[in-house]
């Protein structure tokens, strides 16, 4: 379980809020309007944003002083997720090992994840000959190789057109249900929120709402919600 | 950004508390050591040559290089690039080539001299006060053009296209749009040249000296070389550092260090300087400029190509000792400069770190020479020390150089990828190797070219240290100019200066080599 517990989050005037659980496994929208703190939520619990006050637990264990890399989750970003001067391979690896000292047991590995999301025959490239959706699919690949068991998404797939990015958030699917990984998912779309999610956190107000079932929520959005639609 | 980089952030720390030491520690044995010493006539004609010559210096280099930089910035033609990249070139020139370069265009029986005599005209002398700030300018006009185009290459092109559709001559837009722009880069110009200057020992030593025409630096030398005063020069390096401390704290306000030929390749359409009368300005600038920097440059070679036939046996084990002080100062300064700049960029960093990376610079070759020297002195042989020392001085004195370059960069990378090294956990040893030096490696790179050349071309602290023996190529040459041998000097100059280049070709082609 992903416990928020009196979370406060301050940066200079910007504040957040937050206070819930998220079971593992669970797949959460995270919706609401731009500069709200959807980012800052993801980054305190990936250990780039200190709270103030309030902890960060997962199954019982308080992560709110482990670094980064220390913490049981993966996370991506909207851009930068792979590194431009090593390979795939090399990039993978370092999901594995941060010393990139690979076993030949590890090396099988990477070449399972490279085929899983239909990589092969990549995996001496360097990020700038993959095209986006294949940049989004060696990233989910690390992320398949890291195999912890909660995965933030910070609108990774923002840049790539519609049908692609449906195709990413499929993998995406797979990808958590194999690591029986919780998922928060940013993003700005009420149809992808619905077709993605069981439950939704809306940010709005310097608080990070409790979690709702998305259907319900779409359905009868409460006035933040609905300013942010631009519903009547 | 960071978060533990343990041992190599303690590192970084080392190399700061190194600096300090380097630099106020010294300064601390020379004061120390100068306290009885009082300042004779003579070194009160140092100090105020050695204020005027710089102040001299840099009019005469920025009052020279606006109308070249304006008409670099105006005009395209062919070889522009090319002219503009031989610019940055005396930068890595070790001062002594070029002192023998000019020495040759204009000294006793140089073409100058000899066209004057054919007119029969008196001849002119390079020596004393006009060659010292000739030789200055020489060094010192590329770079002030260098600055000054950058500055109005900075003038977005959309105020020359306003200024045209509203008609505006020449004049008006000097008047609204350079004029303002020459106000704010010009004193800045102005201070680093006048820093560069004051140091100058290389030029002062081969075309100055005597009661008129001393520096302070070159007092130093000859108060321990010749009269082993070594109170007289503790006290001079006492004046040495307060002149440079007061430059480097008024340059600090006005100038950035950095841009070593960043976007120098654009020019500005312009409609008001089409006539002839602007034309013919800016080729005679062009024209002139480049004639002031490609005829001793072309005596350097043709001069160095007959002079190879009289290389001393001396060259080849100098040229050796050279390579080996250039590479040792090199890995030096890159290594101390890396830590360094890894320690900055941490979270929470004391901010006394990148003021130490900035400290040599209010310190010179000849200051930092002298205190080491009263330290070694009474301890070992300063003679056995003189190339672990001038490695060490030169990687000092190129530090804060290379941490304008590297800083800056690792800052970028930092930001651009610091939060997925720390996603996947990557700290210390594993994120200097994956991340920080792939990505830095072009930087390092020229960073190291510089700093090579630097060290290569050093005459400064090694002239202080060296016996007869052990000499280095910029001693060598120097010491053939003083025994007026110089078709050798030219000879030995010509290896210098290949292998300088060499040297700085080779470590920025490492660097580009690197990894997309």
């Amino acid at each position: 379980m992903l416990i928020a517990d009196a979370l406060d989050l301050q940066l200079g005037s910007f504040r957040l809020t937050a206070d819930w659980s998220l079971a593992p496994g669970e797949r959460i929208a995270v919706v609401g309007p731009s500069g709200a703190g959807k980012s800052t939520l993801l980054m305190a619990i990936a250990g780039f944003v200190a709270p103030v006050s309030g902890r960060v637990l997962w199954d019982g264990r308080d992560l709110t002083s482990l670094a980064p890399g220390e913490r049981p989750v993966s996370i991506l970003f909207q851009d930068q997720n792979l590194f431009p001067h090593l390979s795939v391979t090399q990039n993978l690896g370092l999901g594995l090992s941060p010393r990139l000292r690979l076993s030949s047991a590890d090396s099988a590995r990477i070449s399972d994840a490279l085929a899983r999301v239909g990589l092969q025959g990549l995996a001496d490239r360097r990020p700038a000959d993959l095209s986006g959706g294949q940049q989004g699919r060696a990233a989910l690949a690390r992320v398949l190789l890291r195999s912890r068991p909660v995965l933030l998404l910070d609108e990774p797939f923002a840049a790539l057109g519609p049908a692609l990015k449906a195709e990413m958030l499929d993998l995406v699917r797979e990808v958590a249900a194999e690591a029986g990984a919780l998922v928060l998912l940013v993003t700005h779309d009420p149809e992808e929120a619905i077709g993605f999610s069981d439950r939704t956190i809306l940010v709005a107000d310097g608080q990070a709402h409790a979690p709702r079932a998305t259907g319900a929520l779409f359905a009868a959005p409460p006035p933040a919600l609905r300013d942010y639609l631009g519903r009547p | 950004m960071a978060r533990s980089a343990g041992a190599l952030n303690g590192g970084g720390v080392a190399v700061g508390a190194a600096l300090i030491l380097l630099t106020l520690g010294t300064l601390g044995v020379v004061l120390w050591r100068a306290g009885g010493a009082s300042l004779g006539p003579a070194d009160w004609a140092a100090i105020s040559f050695t204020v005027v010559q710089a102040a001299v210096s840099a009019l005469v280099s920025v009052g020279l290089a606006v109308p070249v930089a304006r008409a670099l910035a105006r005009r395209r033609f062919a070889g522009r690039g090319l002219l503009v990249s031989l610019m940055g070139a005396p930068f890595l020139l070790p001062a002594v080539v070029a002192v023998l370069a000019l020495l040759q265009v204009f000294g006793r029986s140089g073409i100058v001299n000899r066209t004057l005599e054919a007119a029969g005209l008196p001849p002119v002398s390079i020596y004393g006060f006009h060659g010292v700030v000739l030789a200055h300018v020489f060094f010192n006009l590329p770079l002030a053009v260098r600055m000054i185009l950058a500055a109005w290459q900075a003038i977005p092109a959309e105020r020359f296209t306003l200024a045209a559709s509203l008609g505006f001559s020449a004049r008006d837009i000097f008047r609204h749009i350079e004029r303002p722009m020459l106000r704010e880069t010009v004193p800045g110009v102005l201070l680093a040249i006048f820093l560069v200057c004051t140091t100058s020992f290389a030029v002062a030593l081969t075309l100055g000296g005597g009661p008129a025409a001393t520096t302070v630096e070159l007092a130093i030398y000859q108060a321990v070389r010749f009269e082993f005063d070594l109170d007289r020069a503790a006290a001079l390096a006492g004046v040495q550092v307060v002149i440079c401390a007061i430059a480097v704290l008024a340059a600090s306000r006005l100038v950035r260090l950095s841009g070593f030929g960043a976007g120098v390749d654009r020019v500005a359409a312009r409609w008001d300087v089409a006539g002839k009368g602007h034309r013919l300005i800016d080729e005679a600038a062009i024209a002139g400029a480049a004639a002031f920097l490609l005829v001793p440059l072309a005596f350097i070679v043709l001069g160095g190509l007959g002079g190879l036939s009289r290389l001393p046996d001396a060259v080849w084990p100098a040229a050796m000792r050279s390579v080996a002080v250039a590479l040792g100062s090199t890995a030096l300064c890159l290594a101390a400069t890396l830590l360094l700049a890894i320690a900055i960029v941490r979270q929470g960093a004391p901010r006394w770190l990148e003021t130490a990376g900035m400290l040599p610079l209010a310190s010179s070759s000849l200051v930092l020479g002298t205190g080491l020297f009263l330290v070694i002195h009474p301890l070992a042989s300063p003679e056995a020390l003189a190339l672990p020392v001038t490695a060490l001085v030169n990687a000092a004195l190129a530090l804060p150089f290379a941490l304008r370059l590297v800083l800056p960069a690792l800052i970028r990378i930092e930001a651009a990828h610091g939060r997925l090294a720390d996603a996947l956990g990557l700290t210390g040893m594993a994120r200097l190797r994956w991340l920080v030096l792939p990505r830095l490696r072009p930087v390092l790179g020229f960073a190291g070219g510089l700093v090579a050349a630097l060290a290569m071309g050093d005459l400064g602290v090694v002239a202080l240290f060296a016996g007869e023996q052990g000499v280095t190529l910029p001693l060598l040459v120097q010491r053939l100019i003083g025994a007026y041998r110089m078709e050798a000097a030219s000879g030995v100059s010509l290896v210098l200066v290949t292998l300088t280049f060499a040297l700085f070709w080779l470590f920025d082609r490492a660097g580009r080599h690197a990894d997309r």
